[in-house]
């Protein structure tokens, strides 16, 4: 008795799901998942600018959705499947913490294809797609370390995962090229976007006798805050040069829109296929802003470093790598570190003095 | 030397939001309202005082508009919980997801958008003094502003005979009302005080701290404020010590994090919670019967006729 | 002129019915004004929000995943509350609970245990947030701190700890450094009740819960002494009943449930400890409690009621381009007008002319 009941339940609550999702619709609808509201100045407006990108390419052949501010926890997957039943046949989920709750709707959805920005879970009809910021970070490197006059640099780190750990050290790397014996100061603020905090972080950073700023958070504030020190700084996701006209020696931008576009042409000629993306310089997945407010040799050498980065003839973490214990890091990727050993980085250069928290 | 200074003109600056928010709490909590909405109506603040500064151009037309926000979101509490007698923590955290929502849509035009923060105070002379110069005769006007504000409440709530109104209808409305004081009139009026500063203290941080607007830019200083007022065991002078505490320890856990202390980041950040908690049981414990909170904090009164 | 209130002699049973509908029907008309203003259709709007959700089975299942933790957490609180005691710490509770069931979950991933795991996790739980609400409870009892303030404060510290753990110590190995644990084995799991759905056991001991504490309230010594020491202390004190043993109690209960909501959540829709577990739900649940009128039955419905505003909130975006903020205007317009209501239960609206007033002073 018991279980025909839960059977026909069953079939009741799943019902919905099968009808609503063939609602005849000649448009491909895309969804898209963002973490902070769309105006955030960085991370999600970046997303953001796009998605409507994607509006303007495919014009009325598209229709695009976003559900915003959508908390990494358990809220995420209803959302994610609430996109689903909307129609939406191609959907990205564009944050870290999305991975499992995207890969839980995936399998229950095996018609539709989905996105997953900066994880490492796949399936059929999951692919993920991240960028090479670490290549940016060098050239910032290089760049810092040429106008820094203290030879110190200032880090505002958000969480010490792989992500901003590599950011840190590609950093390093870069800057020792131009200047061996370079220090950097790294604070980390426990979060991706609190703009009184990071400023406080760069205030803090500066008193300590750093005079860059860089960054590994969203908002503009350490920016502003170099900027009204006459220090330079260089921003983070997005073009943060009205915050520092002055100030700003370069950005990393995050540039989604030609991986969008393409995604959303292979879905429409039916060519969709499970990928794993990590761009780089090469393939778009990032943009340096222009390089202001430094000397034309500076400049010269930032672009240079950028073409060989892009050109595959320069690669930050080239072997050998000495971890800031002295020990040589294992080569598993030919000259240079493999693919996995970035991804999980959870080590220090050398040259830097001071420990990952959490770890060993 | 110089490091003393600069570490001294970031608390200042961090305490000062902390500060205003607590000090306009602290006089509604004297008279027996507890308004866990600060958080809320601190966003509005800063979302209309962005929005004030940017359209008008002017500081002190954007400290207003923030000001009257708070005002008149504290308004709507003032209704709720003294006009219909409902619950003053339910009230007061609906108060809070209002003013997030609200906060969002007003500042949605202007996002993205800068403006020239405020001017620093600059007398010739004074404020070139090396080491103290800049810390007592240049900060932004909202420094000085605050502390005025803290000497101003704590002379009216000691020195001034509505005070002396205000903290018997906070400790015993009923007696208040027996001797003919208007107990909700003047509850109403200390409430729409919170929303001022509260609308001030969120105003601060885009003109002065960080100067543009972006949803959720106060971080929970809101909660922190009220904190502070319970831990300042609702005396004004205690306020400015325990706020100033609080942005030490903000401030210093990130010296020291760039000066390579290897403690991991988290137990920093938590440090000044825990600090609180300690403290405020040594207080409580220090003195004998009890805390001092108002003690008609957070009940409702409905005037009997 | 002036309005007043003015207490009944006893609480109205009819408005007690009607004031829900009343408060439901201002929203209406507020949020259609808003809808209006912001050039949507306020019908359409209104259908998305509250009926939508309503019609179909998925949405329905979905509410009560949503609810679930909210209702289990406002039951606690509402025992809390009646015995006046403020613990408005129920999040770092629900976190605290998360963490201790997930270090068993850790402990035993990827060995063979059996079915013991899941009900010990839930143990562990529900005991370490009654141990975490107990700090606060104890600071109150023997030092007078307010617990107000120590168990919002914990909150941070929890939330800090939490985060501590999954970025160190229990960091899944194979899981390329980012700040999760491994994915729970299947025994360290809440099942679910429909496969393929999302309606997991949680939602069964949510109802248990209610149902205990509609027991305790109506029928027990125990909820006899909670509300007589809340509602007239002085009475309570005569009768020999102790406040701060309540205290203890309530506090510890309340922690429980949190910590129990915090580890089902885990265990159950999220399947992994992280940062970011809880949005909110610990403060939610203070609102849902008030909406629920500290009743047993109410809060289950204002636990519903409010999750089919975060559905019907998800829905406004996807098929009309509402931006969340709205939502967040329109459930806080709509708690208002429902607490203002409810307040027409206890109390009656008097209009007061001018002349009378002079003469109050005698009244």
């Amino acid at each position: 008795m018991r279980k025909r009941f839960l059977a026909a339940a069953a079939a009741l609550l799943l019902g919905g799901s099968f009808t609503s999702g063939a609602s005849a619709a000649d448009k491909l609808k895309v969804g898209f998942i963002y973490l902070g509201p769309v105006g955030d100045l960085g991370w999600t407006y970046q997303h953001e600018l796009a998605r409507q990108a994607l509006v303007k390419e495919f014009g009325d052949k598209i229709e695009t959705t976003f559900l915003e501010n959508v908390p990494e926890g358990p809220d995420a997957e209803r959302a994610i499947e609430q996109l689903v039943r909307a129609g939406n046949k191609l959907i990205f989920t564009t944050s870290f913490g999305y991975m499992d709750p995207t890969l839980k709707v995936a399998k229950k959805y095996p018609n539709v294809h989905f996105e997953h920005c900066s994880g490492y879970k796949r399936d059929k009809n999951m692919s993920t797609y991240s960028a090479r910021w670490y290549q940016g970070r060098y050239i910032q490197g290089q760049i810092a370390a040429k106008m820094s006059k203290a030879g110190v640099l200032g880090y505002i780190g958000s969480f010490p995962i792989p992500e901003v750990v590599s950011g840190i050290n590609s950093t390093m790397i870069g800057a020792q090229t131009i200047n061996p014996n370079i220090k950097v100061k790294i604070i980390w603020v426990n979060s991706w976007f609190d703009p009184g905090k990071e400023a406080d972080a760069a205030k803090a950073l500066l008193d300590q006798g750093a005079d860059i700023i860089m960054q590994h958070t969203d908002s503009p504030a350490p920016m502003q805050v170099a900027s009204e020190r006459g220090k330079f700084a260089f921003g983070q996701d997005s073009e943060m040069i009205k915050f520092g006209p002055k100030a700003q020696l370069t950005s990393i931008l995050d540039t989604w829109a030609p991986y969008y576009i393409a995604r959303v042409k292979a879905e429409m000629t039916g060519t969709w296929k499970e990928e794993d993306t990590w761009g780089g310089l090469d393939s778009k997945m990032f943009a340096m802003a222009p390089y202001t407010n430094m000397p034309d040799e500076v400049k010269k050498m930032a672009e240079d470093t950028q073409a060989a980065l892009a050109a595959g003839k320069l690669q930050p973490f080239k072997c050998p790598i000495v971890d800031q214990d002295g020990k040589t890091v294992p080569c598993e990727g030919g000259d240079h570190l493999a693919d996995g050993q970035v991804l999980g980085m959870k080590f220090y250069v050398k040259g830097i003095d001071d420990k990952i928290p959490g770890g060993k | 030397m110089e490091l003393v200074e600069a570490i001294i003109l970031s608390v200042l600056a961090a305490s000062t939001p902390l500060l205003i928010a607590a000090t306009g709490e602290l006089v509604t909590e004297r008279a027996g309202v507890l308004n866990l909405g600060v958080e809320g109506m601190m966003i509005v603040g800063a979302a209309c005082g962005f929005g004030g500064a940017w359209l008008s151009g002017s500081t002190i037309i954007g400290a207003l508009c923030g000001i009257i926000a708070g005002m008149l979101l504290s308004l709507v509490f003032a209704m709720m919980t003294l006009g219909l007698a409902v619950n003053q923590v339910a009230s007061g955290l609906a108060l809070t997801i209002l003013g997030i929502g609200l906060s969002g849509l007003i500042g949605a035009g202007f996002v993205g958008e800068r403006i020239t923060p405020a001017p620093h105070l600059h007398i010739p002379g004074l404020t070139d003094i090396p080491l103290i110069g800049r810390i007592l005769f240049g900060e932004d006007p909202f420094i000085y502003l605050s502390l005025a504000l803290v000497v101003a409440v704590w002379g009216f709530l000691y020195r001034t005979r509505p005070g002396l109104v205000l903290r018997a209808c906070g400790d015993n409305h009923v007696s208040a009302h027996a001797l003919g004081y208007p107990v909700l009139r003047i509850r109403t009026l200390a409430v729409m005080f919170g929303g001022a500063c509260a609308g001030l203290a969120g105003a601060y941080l885009p003109l002065a701290y960080t100067p543009f607007f972006i949803p959720g830019m106060t971080a929970g200083r809101g909660w922190i404020a009220l904190a502070l007022v319970v831990f300042a065991s609702w005396l004004p002078g205690r306020l400015v010590i325990g706020a100033y505490l609080f942005g030490a320890v903000t401030i210093l856990q990130l010296h020291a994090q760039g000066a390579g202390v290897g403690i991991p980041s988290q137990f920093m950040s938590a440090l000044p919670y825990l600090a609180t908690v300690i403290v405020l049981v040594l207080i409580s414990r220090a003195r004998t019967g009890g805390s001092t909170a108002p003690a008609a904090l957070g009940t409702v009164f409905v005037p009997d006729r | 002129m002036q309005l007043v209130l003015e207490k009944r002699a006893e609480r109205s049973n009819t408005i007690a019915l009607v004031s829900p509908l009343i408060a439901i029907g201002l929203t209406v008309v507020t949020m259609s004004i808003l809808f209006a203003i912001l050039g949507k259709n306020p019908v359409s709007a209104l259908i998305v929000y509250f009926i939508d959700p309503l019609t179909d089975a998925y949405s329905l299942q979905e509410i009560a995943v949503k609810a679930s933790p909210l209702v289990m957490i406002a039951i606690g609180l509402s025992l809390c509350y009646l015995a006046n005691a403020w613990n408005i710490g129920a999040e770092g509770q629900f976190l605290i609970g998360a963490v201790a069931g997930s270090w068993l979950a850790v402990k035993t991933q990827g060995t063979d245990a059996g079915l013991w795991v899941l009900p010990a996790m839930l143990l562990l739980g529900a005991a370490a947030g009654a141990l975490y609400a107990l700090i606060p409870a104890i600071c109150k009892v023997r030092f007078g701190a307010s617990e107000i303030l120590t168990s919002l404060m914990l909150v941070y510290v929890a939330d800090l700890l939490l985060d501590y753990l999954v970025r160190g110590p229990w960091r899944d190995p194979a899981g390329f450094n980012f700040p999760t644990t491994a994915e729970f084995d299947p025994v360290a799991t809440v099942p679910v009740l429909i496969e393929g759905g999302r309606l997991h056991l949680g939602a069964v001991i949510t109802l248990l819960v209610v149902a205990a504490a509609a027991v305790l309230l109506g029928r027990t010594i125990k909820g006899f002494e909670i509300r007589v020491v809340g509602a007239a202390p002085r009475a309570a004190r005569f009768g020999g009943f102790n406040a701060n043993q309540l205290t203890l109690l309530t506090f510890a209960v309340s922690g429980a449930l949190a910590g129990l909501a915090g580890i089902i959540e885990v265990a159950g829709p999220v399947g992994h400890l992280q940062p970011g577990i809880s949005p909110g739900y610990g403060f939610t649940a203070i609102i849902v409690a008030f909406l629920g009128r500290l009743n047993p039955i109410g809060i289950l419905i204002a636990g519903l009621f409010l999750a089919l505003t975060f559905i019907g909130g998800e829905q406004a975006q996807i098929a009309m381009k509402i931006p969340l903020d709205v939502t967040k205007v329109f459930q806080g317009i709509l708690l208002f007008y429902v607490l203002a209501c409810d307040s027409l239960i206890l109390y009656r609206f008097r209009l007061i002319f001018a002349s009378r007033q002079v003469s109050s002073g005698t009244g």
